[in-house]
């Protein structure tokens, strides 16, 4: 069948620049550039260009420019390109359109229509470089009241603590599983996690024996297929996460094809080698919150009632009803994952269609608990479309106790958004399994970046909260006073619990 | 003296090492140049390459380099400062024997100028050699004996 897909991207070769050297066509893994012999040339295949740039990148002469194809069909407000290209290709194919990372659509992003508030005059503000500031958080479950005793003159709390993890920066890497990313992604992030003082997610495709060592930064993940779970895995945690939902495909589950389960994966995920490793939509064991409590208080009786017990759900329109719901249960955490999270495959009109915004969902979820009281009792992780320090600081403002990062700590290993995770492919070695591109990510260098990333946004975390007089980020939680909304509807500022810019 | 050291589980086969490699010993060492009008010299770093597994390699710099003993000119020489061994184009006859008694086949044939020999000579102009310096995922390391 004659296919009408236009290419996505043209490769301009500067000719005059060109040197033959191949470094382009070696490190394109979806063979879009080749040598031609016969007559001293590098051709190109546009069709299979992912413009993910690896080449542009790696090109020692600059000689590459990858652009968007201008033939683009005409098009008007309602039949974008996008749209007719997605036609033609299920007319040509019958199949479920499929992409990688998170929604791209145009919804609001609040994160850009909130702005912070800074001291003048009548309060001082603070010089980071100069004074103490605090990034420490404490994740978990907090007592509603702290009973202190005195014994001859000495004083001590006598309410015993639920466990916490402590975080040297509110930042924390998102679930990634092992097997939709490499394993030196996996390093990466154990290796971060560890240095800095923080914890990265397992994703619910187990933990590689050769992680365990990094088990004290590591959350483990629970998940619907019960990938790799066994009492080793739950007891090298320091934490643990029953996953529910993912913002990129909220209500279904996954599916890691055959080809991917490699001899290694096989053996981390507890799945024979080369099977599809189907993870359900719905825990078999969870129809209900009571089901959920049955399960968290299982982990906890696992784990000696040692470690806090995490929740993640994709944001939704009942959040703030559900987590209420899961903080009964029993959850030390609630993890929220927004509209805009990421994955390494999802079908695209769930991702694009499914959930809600992470800011809407945070301020609602943190509104809903206080008002029952039982704020306190769980901390709130929030996920899915943070990109910068200044993100941060807005969300624990709107009520959360730390971030998780996934596409920008992938960003910093790296990866250029081409949204082309699903295809195994991936030419920075990260959404892949293929032996040849994973050697790409150097388990040093990457650690090197992510650790990079996290001082960058936590130097810069402490120079906004500088600016607005505190010196610990404690103070700032659920702060929404320093907040206000450029250019939201009345129900919109409702919501977020905010006031209007100049009110 | 420096040694380099190829990690073959880093090792992208992408051969910029290579690359950078004959910039650094071309003439006039700007890239464009040296491979579209220059006589370009030989690569002394070779990318191995068999599946997903490559490293590349250079000459070791033997302790007791073969190369040093067969060499029937005595332009194959020890430098003294920097205990790399080097080849003295000058006197190099073009006899091959090097070639044959290298054990990793890292010495050449250059036949860019005359018929010489070219091998690694750890880029003296340079801090960093330039296949190291240039190795994008730092699967080339510089070790100190």
């Amino acid at each position: 069948m004659k296919s009408y897909i236009l290419p996505e991207f043209l490769i301009d070769r500067d000719d005059y620049r060109c040197i033959r050297c191949e470094v382009c066509v070696r490190q394109c893994a979806f063979d879009a550039h080749w040598y031609d012999e016969e007559d001293d040339e590098v051709r190109v295949d546009e069709d299979k260009c992912a413009g993910c740039l690896r080449c542009v990148t790696f090109c020692p002469t600059n000689a590459l420019i990858v652009r968007r194809n201008p033939n683009q069909i005409p098009e008007n407000a309602n039949w974008t390109n996008e749209v007719l290209h997605n036609i033609y290709k299920q007319a040509e194919t019958g199949g479920v359109l499929l992409t990688g990372m998170g929604c791209d659509k145009d919804y609001p992003i609040y994160w850009d229509r909130i702005v912070l508030d800074a001291s003048q005059v009548t309060n001082p503000s603070i010089d980071p470089l100069r004074e103490p500031m605090e990034l420490r958080t404490y994740l978990g479950a907090k007592p509603d009241a702290l009973e202190i005793g005195r014994k001859k003159g000495k004083s001590s709390v006598l309410t015993k603590i639920s466990p916490q993890l402590r975080l040297e920066t509110p930042i924390m890497f998102s679930a990634l599983s092992y097997g939709a990313i490499s394993y030196n992604v996996c390093e990466s992030l154990a290796r971060a996690a560890s240095e800095f003082g923080t914890y990265y997610n397992t994703g619910e495709g187990g933990l590689h024996r050769d992680l365990y060592q990094y088990g004290d930064h590591t959350i483990c993940q629970v998940a619907s297929g019960r990938f790799g779970v066994h009492a080793d895995y739950l007891e090298a945690a320091a934490a643990l996460e029953i996953k529910i939902g993912q913002g990129a495909k909220p209500g279904i589950g996954g599916h890691l094809p055959g080809e991917k389960v490699s001899a290694e994966i096989s053996h981390t995920r507890m799945i024979p080698e080369g099977t599809d490793a189907l993870s359900p939509a719905p825990h078999h064991d969870i129809y209900s919150i009571e089901d959920l409590a049955q399960l968290i208080y299982a982990l906890k009786e696992a784990t000696h009632w040692e470690k806090p017990v995490s929740v993640k759900i994709a944001a939704v329109h009942n959040s703030a009803a559900i987590a209420s719901g899961m903080v009964r249960a029993g959850a030390d955490i609630i993890a929220l994952d927004g509209i805009r999270g990421g994955t390494g495959a999802a079908p695209t009109m769930i991702r694009d269609n499914v959930g809600i915004p992470i800011e809407l969902a945070l301020a609602s979820v943190d509104t809903r608990l206080r008002e029952e009281g039982i704020r306190n009792r769980a901390s709130i992780v929030v996920a899915g479309g943070i990109r910068s320090a200044a993100d941060v600081v807005k969300a624990v403002a709107l009520g959360a106790d730390a971030v998780y990062i996934g596409t920008a700590a992938l960003v910093a290993l790296g990866c250029h958004v081409c949204q082309k995770c699903y295809t195994g492919k991936c030419n920075w070695g990260i959404a892949t399994q293929d032996p040849y591109l994973t050697k790409r990510l150097n388990p040093e260098i990457g650690t090197r970046r992510l650790v990079n990333l996290l001082t960058g946004w936590s130097h810069e975390i402490m120079e906004i909260l500088g600016g607005m007089g505190i010196n610990a980020i404690e103070s700032l939680r659920g702060n929404r006073l320093r907040l206000r909304g450029v250019g939201l509807s009345e129900e919109e500022l409702r919501i977020l619990g905010i006031r209007h810019a100049g009110a | 003296m420096i040694r380099i050291v190829p990690k073959e589980e880093f090792c992208i086969g992408c051969r910029l090492c290579e690359i950078h490699c004959i910039v650094e010993h071309s003439k006039s060492k700007n890239i464009v140049k040296a491979y579209k009008k220059e006589n370009r010299p030989i690569k002394r770093v070779e990318v191995e390459e068999e599946g997903h597994v490559s490293f590349a390699l250079q000459c070791r710099h033997c302790e007791e380099a073969p190369c040093i003993t067969a060499c029937l000119s005595g332009a194959m020489q020890r430098d003294a400062e920097s205990g790399a061994v080097i080849n003295d184009p000058e006197r190099c006859v073009g006899c091959w024997t090097c070639i044959l008694v290298c054990p990793y086949g890292a010495v050449r044939r250059d036949e860019a100028e005359r018929k010489v020999v070219g091998k690694c000579d750890l880029c003296p102009d340079l801090e960093t050699p330039a296949c190291v310096a240039n190795c994008p995922n730092e699967a080339l390391v510089i070790v100190e004996d």
